[in-house]
């Protein structure tokens, strides 16, 4: 009975502050991507356009580690049983990639153009006994410095 | 010391190649941290103490790539590539790999 308790108690205490946590920080996220929306962000190798002769150039990169709350691993659980699109997971996973980008961006806030942006994924908790759900998340790229015209 | 993840520096011609660059790191927070961590893993949210164990990791691996590329005779590293590995858990490892060059 105890046990039952504690879980519900978990559940409760993961629901309310898991879905609070995770509301702010999609508000923080749409508001930062929108301060940051002048600078140009690229996967690919080449700078996009014609830029000025570039003075500068550097790696920068951004990295995060986000963890599912208790409600969320345990619908993802049951999620597991009848198979389907994990919801849970796929906030969880959103966010990260997000957020290592714009704290990646945050560190160059003056450059022309971020080329050549890579994504990694890292996993530090991964095969810990009590298994902690969270994603590691590493955002690196070349930000590039123009000489003003 | 010129670092970027592209193959040539915009701005720059490479003139000597001098082979691949590595660095590579593995470290861990102490004991209360991961308890932290545990505890954090019921209510969500950023683990702090882990994203601060990534970076710390990330600059040392820079830094002892850094370091091999000077020995070398090198004023750049073009072409960087990050890799994880998982070793133990509760443990970063992070490995970072480029290419070694003069440039002009």
């Amino acid at each position: 009975m105890d046990q039952i308790i504690i879980v519900v108690i978990l559940l409760a205490l993961g629901y309310f502050f898991g879905t609070w946590a995770e509301k702010k920080h999609y508000q923080s996220i749409l508001q930062r991507e929108k301060e940051l929306i002048h600078l140009p962000t690229t996967t690919s190798k080449k700078p996009i356009g014609t830029l000025p002769p570039v003075k500068e150039s550097k790696l920068v990169s951004g990295s995060v580690v986000i963890s599912v709350d208790y409600f969320k691993r345990m619908l993802a659980g049951l999620r597991n049983i009848f198979g389907g699109q994990v919801s849970s997971y796929e906030t969880l996973v959103d966010r990260a990639r997000r957020e290592a980008i714009l704290r990646m961006k945050e560190s160059c806030p003056d450059a022309t153009q971020l080329i050549n942006v890579r994504i990694e994924t890292s996993s530090i908790a991964k095969g810990a006994k009590n298994q902690i759900g969270s994603v590691e998340v590493l955002a690196y790229g070349t930000a590039i410095y123009c000489q003003a015209e | 010391m010129f670092i970027t993840n592209t193959e040539e520096i915009p701005g720059k011609t490479i003139t000597v190649c001098k082979g691949v660059v590595s660095g590579s790191t593995v470290r861990a927070k102490h004991a209360g941290r991961d308890i932290m961590a545990g505890i954090k893993n019921i209510f969500g949210g950023e683990l702090a103490g882990y994203t601060e164990l990534l970076s710390e990791s990330r600059d040392e691996a820079i830094k002892r790539m850094k370091e091999q590329a000077t020995q070398m005779g090198a004023n750049a590293i073009v072409n960087v590539r990050f890799s994880t590995s998982s070793v133990a858990a509760g443990a970063a490892e992070i490995y970072v790999y480029g290419t070694a060059v003069v440039v002009e």
